[in-house]
């Protein structure tokens, strides 16, 4: 081994410290490329190849009643590769051991021959026999959360009449990779289930012989989604057509496309902060290097060694840092990325997963490491390169000191010399300073933002199932029913009160924007779904005209007072010019809403009800659920505290993993910068440190003077590390608006106050144990030698 | 050992003790060769003196001043600093010994380069006990008018006086140098050796200087001379002279 290439790996061994605490922030950057690009591309590769494996649609459509022979025209329009006719719907299951029913959507499958769209796989057990019309397939969540196998059998409300059913099969589609009920907010795999049934045996139930209600597209490459919608649109039109949407309206798809786009926003935003702060830690350890070895740097020189084999010799130290950091974090990432994947099996359910991470992931993540690194310490390389031997030699200038601002803001009895040294060094190394500030600051940043997640998931809770939803459960009619049903519901066991809504699907176009949404016709004084302004207070439901919600006249380019076309989707599809009255803030999903008497009005029928939301006894309650699932009518039953119950634990599951992450990755970033700073103020004051020992101070004392500066510095970066984080959740804010959901920029002052105490905790620690080495100062040797 | 204090004729008049060393030796083993820094040293040092001690590079002079200074402990033997056993304090009292009773100087003044010069002796007043005013102690170097400047802003000679007025501001009972005027020229190097016979004088100050500069010795009461870890012989000067008649 060369004698340059030894001493680079003692200088290694020698700041060891350093070394991993360095490495490690760089291996969370890595490790979070590797787990949010990892995880992105096993998904994106897993979601493709079972979307193309089991013939995913691209186009959907549900029509009332359209005949079996337009499936013909449909396959005539240019661009469509495939067309599957359905019949589908919304039942009620009656499942031993759930109180309230559980809903389900119910599906057929071709008799005799296999689906062309949408395949199930079957997991267990065998396919449906024909001959069988009682025979089920399961979607392997709901049979899981049920217990249920091959055998088992069920009771479900078809079509207004009780049916035993008899499970065959435990199935999984690529339609229903998120399972999610309608009007949800996260998958209740107990309460919302999928089952198949035999084609005939569903016309038969519908009596739909010879016709569907519900068509998939698949389309050939290069075919134009919007031409054939409209042309769909058209041919189903007369039977009832309520619309075709792509698959980006397509729920399970949805949801997955923003989980992708959620992993893409976290492989931008996280790992360049890790990035930075390492490339800074580098460079003010490389600096203070070059610093302390002058002399031999000028020897090196004098000796006959090039300006860059010196140069080379400190990019080398810096590139093994990164090498370990790399390598560190090439194995954490994958590690948590195979965590984070067997959480997404959970949510996500695919017939597979490839967990096999691009080889390209691992490169980018390791060359932006490298650039960050060399990045940090080029301008201390630069000066071992530029260092002439003659002036490498000779002793460095002294350091000069200044009196500080804050001295001359503080009276002048009132500051001790110990205080003055902690202020003048912070002074004397401004860049070093802020840079130490900033450090922390963005620790403490990334602390706040991941623990804003729960603040802002509270308040979406909060919102919308305390402030806006008053009701405890619910119901939902098979059709469109009069009032009298309503009354009915009203009379129930257990009722305490009962408020109808009207919900039909319609498009909405303003100027050349147009979307697809559903209109839900509440009362006006409205006690179980209440309407807030953007500035959450609750305003009342004007009497005319279309309220949208901020989203939704966002993305129609309306603002109250606009004039929208309403094409409504259902029933004699009405469509109406009717101006926008009110814009409300709502943080899921993109509703609007009427006066339920105006849209009966609209729909040219009478006063008719689609669901009603009802308060319950809680003493009642099971007897309320019993009568419920005896109810032929009802699609459809949603109890509040359910839901959120399920919710919750969802974000537990998911936020618990997440915050954990964070919370080791913010306190190493933090360790990383305190436990170098400490570290090189040791090193630079040594000299008087040991003095001050000599002097007759106690350890402790000395320990304050070294430590005050850490602990002014981490101090002032708290206030700047809320602010970061602040800034860093409105960002994020701004990147998770979707469609389906939006995060309220609200971070509570707990969450200031948990990111500041776990940040003031590792920092403290971290100076404790620099602090020890006061104890191994030499006192002799300190005086023997010059500065 | 050599020539013995209780053998000094004036026997009835000696002022009082500040250290004595019995046997005193240290051995260094930073690897597995054994170094004999001190080997067996008895020397006691008086109220007042001025005592020089001079010998070879390794004959252990500057370990038996960081000894008696609490900044190292000996092997072997015993040390007393009045009636205190300085051999049987645990690293605390040692800190607190150094604190109250010893001041020190040092070859490179080991000033706090962030603290002005009157910093430096505000830093050892603060937690003396019955400290000089910081800047009655510059006076007394000749310091006053360059006390707001920094170290930096000083020059070699400046800036060991301001470690002698330093360790002199908070009265201790006595001041050990290690090589004081070792980085400076003969101007200065006086100015510093006056500045220390001042405290001497006017404070009663027990001072012990360790010198490469025979010429030194002049200002001594007694000279020590160490070799090889012993003392090799002291010499009493009949007349002490003043630093300022010194040359070299």
């Amino acid at each position: 081994m060369a004698p340059l290439d030894r001493k680079l790996v003692r200088d290694l061994w020698r700041m060891k410290g350093q070394v991993v605490a360095i490495a490690l922030v760089i291996a969370a950057g890595v490790a979070t490329v590797v787990l949010a690009l990892g995880t992105l591309h096993s998904l994106q590769e897993t979601r493709d190849a079972y979307y193309d494996r089991y013939q995913f649609a691209n186009v959907f459509a549900q029509a009332r009643r359209a005949p079996e022979h337009l499936a013909r025209q449909v396959a005539a329009i240019p661009g469509v590769a495939q067309v599957e006719t359905r019949i589908v719907d919304d039942i009620i299951l009656d499942i031993p051991g759930l109180e309230e029913p559980a809903r389900a959507r119910i599906l057929s499958l071709p008799d005799r021959v296999g689906a062309r769209l949408n395949r199930v796989q079957i997991r267990i057990g065998r396919g449906i026999d024909p001959d069988h019309p009682d025979e089920i397939l399961v979607h392997e969540a709901f049979a899981e959360a049920h217990g249920l196998v091959p055998g088992d059998t069920i009771t479900g409300n078809i079509n207004g009449k009780a049916r035993r059913l008899r499970v065959v099969g435990i199935a999984l589609s690529p339609e229903f990779v998120y399972v999610i009920g309608p009007g949800d907010l996260v998958p209740d795999n107990r309460r919302f289930g999928l089952i198949w049934m035999g084609r005939g045996a569903l016309e038969a139930a519908y009596d739909l012989d010879g016709a569907f209600n519900d068509i998939s597209l698949r389309l050939t490459r290069g075919a134009v989604e919007a031409e054939v919608i409209e042309r769909l649109d058209g041919l189903l039109d007369p039977f009832g057509g309520v619309g075709a949407y792509t698959r980006h309206d397509q729920i399970s798809d949805a949801f997955l496309r923003s989980e992708i786009e959620q992993l893409n926003n976290m492989a931008r935003i996280i790992p360049p902060i890790f990035l930075a702060v390492a490339a800074f830690l580098l460079n003010i350890v490389v600096t203070r290097l070059v610093e302390t070895e002058r002399e031999q740097i000028g020897l090196f020189k004098a000796f006959g060694y090039s300006d860059l084999a010196v140069g080379w010799l400190y990019l080398k130290l810096v590139l093994a840092i990164a090498v370990l950091g790399i390598l560190l974090g090439w194995a954490g990432g994958a590690w948590m990325g195979r965590g984070m994947t067997a959480l997404y099996i959970e949510y996500f359910r695919f017939p597979f997963l490839y967990y096999l991470i691009d080889p390209a992931v691992f490169a980018v993540a390791a060359l932006a490491s490298l650039a960050a690194a060399v990045a940090g310490a080029l301008y201390a390389v630069r000066r071992a390169v530029r260092l002439a031997p003659a002036v490498a030699m000779a002793p460095p200038a002294p350091t000069v000191y200044r009196h500080t601002i804050v001295e001359r803001a503080v009276p002048a009895g009132m500051m001790g010399p110990m205080t003055r040294m902690v202020w003048r060094h912070i002074a004397r190394w401004p860049l070093r300073s802020a840079t130490t500030i900033v450090g922390v600051a963005a620790s403490v940043a990334l602390l706040v933002l991941s623990l804003f997640f729960i603040d802002a998931i509270d308040e979406m809770l909060d919102a919308f199932f305390f402030r806006s939803q008053h009701q405890d459960v619910t119901v939902q009619f098979a059709d469109v029913r009069q009032d009298a049903v309503g009354f009915e519901i009203a009379h129930l066991p257990g009722v305490l009160a009962a408020e109808q809504f009207r919900a039909v699907p319609a498009r909405l176009r303003h100027g050349h924007l147009s979307r697809r949404t559903q209109i839900s016709g509440i009362e006006p004084d409205a006690q179980f779904s209440r309407l807030f302004d953007p500035n959450d207070r609750p305003i009342a439901l004007p009497p005319f005209g279309i309220v949208l919600t901020a989203k939704l006249a966002e993305r129609l380019d309306a603002v109250a007072g606009d004039v929208l076309t309403v094409e409504v989707l259902e029933g004699r599809r009405p469509v109406r010019r009717l101006p926008v009255s009110l814009i409300v803030q709502e943080y899921v999903g993109t509703a609007a809403y009427m006066d339920r008497s105006l849209l009966n009005r609209l729909m040219v029928e009478s006063a008719a009800a689609s669901g009603s939301h009802i308060t319950v006894d809680p003493l009642a309650q099971a007897d309320l659920m019993r009568a419920l699932k005896d109810i032929p009518v009802i699609q459809g039953v949603t109890a509040r505290r359910a839901a959120l119950d399920t919710f919750r634990s969802m974000i537990d599951d998911t936020m618990g993993t997440m915050v954990s992450f964070y919370l080791l990755f913010a306190s190493l970033i933090a360790v990383g910068v305190v436990y170098n700073s400490a570290r090189i103020s040791l090193s630079e004051r040594g000299r008087e440190l040991a003095s001050m020992r000599v002097l007759g101070f106690y350890k402790g004392e000395v320990i304050a003077v070294l430590l005050g500066e850490m602990a002014i510095l981490t101090v002032l970066a708290m206030p700047l590390g809320c602010l970061f984080g602040y800034g860093l959740a409105a960002l994020l804010v701004g990147l998770f608006d979707s469609d389906l959901y939006r995060l309220p920029l609200i971070v509570q002052p707990s969450t200031y106050g948990y990111a500041v105490l776990v940040i003031a905790v590792a920092a403290a620690a971290t100076g404790v144990a620099v602090a020890r080495r006061i104890a191994g100062l030499d006192l002799i040797a300190v005086l023997k030698t010059r500065e | 050992m050599a020539d013995a204090p209780h053998d000094r004729d004036d026997a009835e008049t000696e002022p009082p003790r500040v250290f004595a060393t019995i046997g005193l030796t240290k051995i260094y083993q930073p690897d597995t060769v054994a170094v004999h820094a001190l080997r067996g040293v008895d020397l006691e040092i008086f109220e007042g003196e001025v005592v020089v001690l001079v010998g070879p590079s390794g004959s252990g002079k500057s370990t038996l001043l960081n000894i008696l200074g609490g900044l190292d402990a000996p092997t072997g033997g015993r040390v007393f600093f009045g009636e205190s056993e300085l051999t049987a304090f645990d690293n605390r009292a040692l800190t607190q010994y150094r604190r109250r009773h010893v001041g020190f100087v040092f070859q490179f003044y080991n000033l706090i380069p962030s603290l002005t010069a009157r910093e430096n002796v505000l830093l050892v007043t603060e937690i003396a006990d019955r400290p000089m005013a910081a800047e009655e102690a510059l006076a007394m170097v000749g310091l006053e008018p360059r006390m707001d400047h920094f170290p930096a802003e000083l020059s070699g000679g400046e800036q060991q006086r301001v470690a002698i007025a330093r360790a002199i501001a908070k009265r201790p009972e006595e001041l050990l140098c290690d090589e004081p005027t070792g980085a400076l020229d003969s101007e200065t190097g006086i100015a510093v050796l006056e500045a220390i016979e001042t405290v001497n004088r006017t404070l009663g100050t027990t001072a012990a200087l360790i010198t490469h500069n025979a010429a030194i010795a002049a200002m001594a009461d007694r000279v020590v001379k160490f070799a090889g870890g012993r003392i090799a012989g002291v010499e009493r000067n009949a007349q002490r002279r003043a630093a300022r008649t010194l040359s070299w």
